[in-house]
């Protein structure tokens, strides 16, 4: 009996926490979405919701962070295979994180001035002979920034996965006659799938909600739904609509995590 | 369940401790009383000096704070808590404030430099008889332009001008509904309070065509941009203009013939206020010609204030740009609180703007 007031006890700081900050929150967004402007209950903003410029956006905003996740991936699994390969890993792979300490503003600034039209990825453009173009303002260069951004988290699980890989496995492949491409498509990748996964979805649903970046970076020539949700929230004031679309990105991203949840196979 | 009920007890107690906390800590830093006024102003909007010639002469203490938009102002006055004495809303937000019974009534028997001010500026329709406001500074939405990058002999004299198909790709558009539908309506006439949805419509079918010359849509950023030589051409308030062209001699503004929005920002004091008489007295102060001229010198827009014009150099009171005479002035428009509902029609017709792709 004592143990398990004891074990409640520990559990109450946990239990706010879950209640305050994760379900009341979900609850509130949910409640909003049932208002309309002038504060009466109503299914207008689902209504409005289902209308061609949010579908364009819900499409605009699957599609750039399906893009910003397949790069981060292609970039990032060789990165990852290489580190577990070098000498000092833990330095090098500090070295990559470290970039993720600083203010996601304060990046995204300093690429305004780099990918300006007198910055300097123009300056070496005009160098190396291809002349100078605009880069700022750009789908390449919102999805390049988003890529730079992300790609710490997606390098970690996967590095962690390769890391834990037992390499008796891999002389156990070469014994058996497997090439190296073999090896790696029936060995090593899908024992390393569960990072790739936890990776896929550590970058996904944030891309799928980007916000400051469309307009810094992509001078708003690119919408995504957390475009949206800011200016319903902050300049419409129309709370009911910006909690609509995030009442969508919350069952969307379930339904993601849905789709690449790790299932533990029988060891 | 009595896990459930017991949890709840928690967060209600938690609740009630954290009030007292913040109760108290009030009542320490001294937030309430006569001895201080706390002023709630946009970033960089005043001359710190004057402040300091303030408290001197009536050893009030100010405390200065700022905010960067109406709307974000309006929600913490609205949310209480806090012990604004003055604030400096834009004309629209005023008349939202005052519908929401946000605003004390001003006394304009303890304000008498209230005469120094431009009949012009006075007695408006978003707050007739100035009950709740008086006008702090006034200005315009225009276009910024760099005379060396537009094409070779292109003027620029009016909205109608940004659709020319030589300027591609060289338009910066200010990151705000009313002010680039507000563009639209009056390029092709209407006025920019227009809340019929036809006209919005047409004006949303004519901004889409101006959209291969637009190079971005963005905020502050706008400074930043046009003194790196990014772009020819921003759409925006003639503030900013001031600003970039001080860093920049070469730059020129101009008022769009076709009409544009005159906007205000005025004093007003909030129901958080608690020490109403110090607020009349920095109203009072502010519009003193003398204080008012060394305020517009360090801030660069346009004062509301007749007097202080003769007590400020020349060739600022004479820029037509910044100061436009009657007739100008006339041709421009000044917001109306439209309601929620119109607010949300021009932020919808805005957002389908944006998505709209060359």
């Amino acid at each position: 009996m004592q143990n398990k007031n004891i074990r409640h006890l520990i559990m109450l700081p946990y239990a706010l926490w879950i209640i305050l900050f994760v379900i009341a929150p979900i609850l509130l967004v949910v409640y909003y979405s049932f208002f309309d402007i002038h504060g009466n209950f109503s299914l207008t903003n689902y209504k409005n919701f289902f209308t061609a410029t949010y579908l364009q956006m819900i499409v605009n905003s699957f599609w750039y962070a399906f893009l910003i996740t397949v790069i981060s991936l292609l970039v990032a699994y060789p990165t990852a295979y290489i580190l577990t390969r070098t000498k000092h890993k833990q330095l090098w792979l500090l070295l990559i994180i470290v970039p993720s300490w600083i203010n996601l503003l304060l990046k995204a600034y300093a690429f305004i001035g780099i990918f300006g039209t007198h910055g300097a990825a123009n300056q070496f453009l005009e160098w190396i002979g291809i002349g100078s173009r605009q880069l700022l303002f750009t789908d390449f260069s919102f999805v390049f920034v988003a890529v730079y951004i992300f790609i710490p988290f997606m390098i970690l699980p996967i590095f962690n996965a390769l890391d834990k890989l037992n390499p008796s496995l891999l002389y156990a492949a070469s014994d058996l006659g497997a090439s190296k491409w073999t090896t790696f498509r029936r060995v090593i990748f899908p024992l390393t799938l569960d990072g790739v996964k936890s990776g896929c979805q550590v970058v996904f649903i944030p891309a799928l909600s980007l916000f400051m970046l469309t307009r810094l970076i992509a001078g708003n020539r690119v919408i995504t739904l957390g475009t949206a949700i800011e200016q319903q929230f902050l300049v419409t004031q129309n709370w009911g609509m910006g909690a609509t679309i995030a009442v969508f990105l919350i069952i969307s991203m379930v339904g993601f995590m849905a789709l690449t949840s790790i299932r533990r196979r029988g060891v | 369940m009595k896990a459930l009920n017991r949890s709840f007890l928690w967060i209600l107690l938690i609740s009630i401790i954290l009030l007292i906390v913040i109760n108290r800590m009030n009542a320490a830093q001294g937030f309430s009383g006569d001895n201080t006024l706390t002023v709630y102003n946009w970033g960089d909007y005043i001359d710190q000096d004057v402040i300091k010639q303030f408290e001197a002469e009536t050893g009030i203490t100010v405390i200065y704070e700022t905010f960067d938009s109406n709307e974000a102002m309006m929600t913490k006055i609205e949310q209480g808590g806090t012990t604004y004495d003055i604030a400096v809303p834009s004309e629209y937000t005023v008349e939202k404030m005052a519908e929401e019974d946000l605003l004390y009534e001003i006394d304009h028997d303890k304000i008498p430099n209230l005469q120094y001010i431009d009949r012009r500026f006075l007695n408006l329709p978003f707050d007739e008889g100035n009950r709740y406001s008086i006008p702090y500074f006034w200005g315009t939405v225009g276009i910024i332009f760099n005379p060396d990058l537009l094409p070779e002999g292109m003027e620029i004299t009016g909205w109608h001008d940004l659709w020319n198909p030589r300027l591609e790709n060289q338009i910066l558009l200010v990151d705000g509904a009313r002010e680039i539908m507000g563009m639209g309506l009056n390029t092709l006439g209407y006025s920019l309070n227009d809340t019929d949805p036809e006209h919005l419509y047409e004006a949303l079918d004519y901004l889409e065509e101006l959209t291969p010359n637009i190079r971005a849509i963005v905020g502050d950023e706008n400074k930043m941009l046009m003194a790196n030589n990014e772009a020819a051409i921003a759409v925006g308030w003639s503030g900013d203009a001031a600003d970039i062209m001080g860093e920049n001699e070469a730059m020129d503004y101009v008022v769009p013939e076709e009409g544009s929005n005159l906007w205000f920002d005025n004093f007003v004091i909030p129901k958080t206020a608690e020490n109403i008489e110090g607020a009349h007295e920095f109203i009072n102060f502010m519009l003193d010609p003398e204080v008012a001229a060394q305020n517009t010198e360090y801030v660069s827009y346009a004062t509301p204030n007749k007097e202080a014009l003769n007590y400020m150099p020349e060739e600022m009171v004479n820029d037509e740009r910044f100061y436009p005479d009657a007739a100008l002035t006339d041709k421009l428009e000044v917001y109306e609180n439209l309601g929620k509902e119109n607010l949300a029609f021009y932020n919808e017709l805005f957002l389908q703007f944006k998505m709209y792709r060359k």
